[in-house]
């Protein structure tokens, strides 16, 4: 309770120099606007539908690109792990690459695919792909043996032995890169959608800056954060905490 | 008196054979022959015969690790492997097992050479290697899913196994929820589930606390004899091994030879304080002793390669 308290007494103080902010007027309102004036352009835009759509199609666009990248970095990932030469040279590519912005992509992928929605599902992938596979090759390695062991042993071989012993004995270590997966994943959505005529978010993000709707581009901004941190907290951190309920992992409560 | 000195098993008497092969490792690997081929007309439910492991180490040298061990174990019989650390015990049964390869020889089991891991043949591990995201009932089912054994049949066959362990209630339990014995139980369970001929436990009491050592050691020895199920038990507790075994098997140090073997002509049920066993696991120790002794003179003179007498046993 004493948590909640905090929270609200922050926010309050927050929501209140904005508004103070606004108030004394010292940059014009289309610059700066009023809490009030984010409040209607939301409002306004989930009323005409153009929010909802730009949820959906957003929405639709990263769960396509994460659930490549989470498929295609598992199985390189357990490739590079399980593999001395692989781990020898392709981790350290894999590695090296990560230091690339995903919008680096942008103009293969206009090239590759054309402006289409293809070019977006592969800046999403390029952009999260990445850290899905550096954890998958970390949890490998982390992962106690003796799974894979008593699973052989236990008549497991193949994918069955993948998908029943080792995946699940690596999920606890691999949670945190599958988030940082979706984070980045989400920018990199973003990112590309904000280049082109696309309906998604990023787009509707920038037409508020084409019209000069300061409160529209605030609206969309705060749309996105809430998006990003509400499959944070309800998918990621659920599961982490199924997770720790099950190996035991939790701290004592 | 030796405990070598004993008459052969109560529960399988073929006179001479334990002996007879524990002779001939003495001597040397060279002489020794395929005893499951030449003396005896039965086939061993487990024979190991001219086993060798070799490692390479990072200095790329080879470390022979296991040489030239053979051990023949017959169905349902209680055999426990005793050893200094780092003799290859734990190895020894990963390679019946099937979870690793030896370098030379072969394991035969009911005759066939092992290639891979079998569910005939299942260990239980020091840290009971159970799956922590699965329940109790989960993990003991694990087995018979992957062999497509049908749920119901599934349930019934782990309620019986859980019920044999004393673990009914804890069904619907996550292994962190478990005490370590408790664990052990399940691990045996779990094991048991599988209806494997052989069960190979390395270490598996361990880490336990004394009482539910001996709880457990009860529990294993009934399981044992009203399964008639085979026994390969790793230790480096040579009471417990004499408690338990109807042989114990000694094993040399790094590289692990067969040194002796020990027939227990003891009565069932044991116990860990019975004067009998204490005497009897004294036999083993002084040979044990031996081998510490000969290792750890070979550690404190760096350089010096152990010097290996033939016979100086106490």
């Amino acid at each position: 309770m004493k948590r909640a308290a905090r929270y609200v007494i922050f926010y309050a103080a927050l929501l209140g120099l904005w508004t103070l902010l606004a108030e004394l007027k010292i940059w014009p309102p289309y610059l700066f606007p009023t809490p009030w004036g984010v409040a209607e352009a939301l409002y306004a835009g989930f009323q005409d539908h153009t929010y909802w759509i730009a949820i959906r199609v957003s929405m639709q666009r990263v769960l396509i690109g994460y659930s490549i990248s989470v498929v295609l970095g598992m199985i390189l990932g357990l490739g590079v792990a399980s593999n001395k030469f692989l781990e020898e040279t392709m981790g350290g590519l894999l590695v090296s690459l990560q230091s690339l912005p995903s919008i680096c992509w942008w103009p293969l992928a206009l090239l590759w695919f054309g402006l289409n929605q293809n070019a977006i599902l592969f800046v999403v992938v390029m952009g999260s792909l990445l850290s899905v596979t550096l954890a998958m090759e970390d949890g490998r390695k982390q992962m106690p043996k003796i799974f894979g062991q008593a699973g052989r042993n236990l008549g497991a071989k193949g994918f069955k032995l993948f998908w029943y012993v080792l995946l699940p004995a690596s999920l606890p270590f691999i949670v945190s890169g599958l988030k940082q997966g979706w984070a980045f994943a989400w920018r990199s959505l973003i990112t590309a959608e904000m280049l082109y005529l696309s309906l998604g978010l990023g787009q509707v993000l920038m037409m508020g800056r084409d019209l000069n709707d300061m409160s529209a581009v605030i609206a969309v901004m705060l749309l996105i954060i809430a998006i990003g941190y509400v499959v944070d907290g309800v998918v990621f951190k659920g599961m982490e905490r199924h997770l720790q309920n099950k190996w035991g992992l939790a701290p004592a409560s | 008196m030796s405990m070598s000195a004993h008459t052969v098993p109560r529960h399988y008497p073929i006179p001479g054979e334990a002996r007879t092969s524990s002779r001939e490792t003495r001597l040397g690997p060279v002489s020794v022959g395929r005893p499951e081929r030449t003396l005896s007309t039965a086939v061993s439910k487990v024979g190991l015969s001219e086993i060798c492991l070799s490692y390479r180490t990072q200095a790329d040298e080879r470390l022979l690790a296991l040489d030239h061990i053979n051990l023949q174990v017959r169905a349902g019989e209680f055999v426990c492997i005793v050893g200094p650390s780092g003799c290859g015990k734990s190895t020894l049964l990963h390679l019946i097992a099937g979870l690793q390869a030896q370098t030379s020889g072969q394991v035969l089991v009911d005759g066939h050479p092992v290639q891979g891991p079998g569910t005939e043949r299942i260990l239980i591990f020091q840290e009971h290697g159970l799956f922590p995201w699965l329940t109790v009932a989960e993990n003991v089912e694990f087995g018979m899913k992957i062999k497509g054994v049908r749920k119901a049949e599934r349930t019934e066959k782990m309620q019986h196994y859980l019920r044999l362990v004393h673990l009914a209630k804890f069904e619907k339990s996550y292994i962190h929820q478990l005490s370590g014995g408790m664990r052990q139980r399940v691990a045996i369970a779990r094991a048991l589930a599988t209806e494997p001929d052989v069960l190979l436990m390395d270490e598996p009491f361990g880490a336990l606390d004394a009482q539910t050592r001996d709880l457990l050691h009860d529990e294993l020895e009934r399981i044992w004899s009203d399964s008639g199920r085979t026994i390969i038990f790793v230790t480096h507790n040579v009471r417990e091994a004499v408690r338990l075994g109807d042989r114990v098997v000694l094993l040399t140090f790094r590289p692990g030879r067969v040194k002796s073997e020990f027939p227990v002509d003891l009565p069932r049920p044991r116990s860990l304080e019975d004067p009998e066993v204490a005497l009897a696991a004294r036999a083993v120790l002084d040979e044990l002793r031996d081998e510490i002794n000969r290792f750890l003179e070979a550690e404190y003179s760096a350089g010096v390669k152990p010097r290996i007498k033939p016979g100086d046993e106490a």
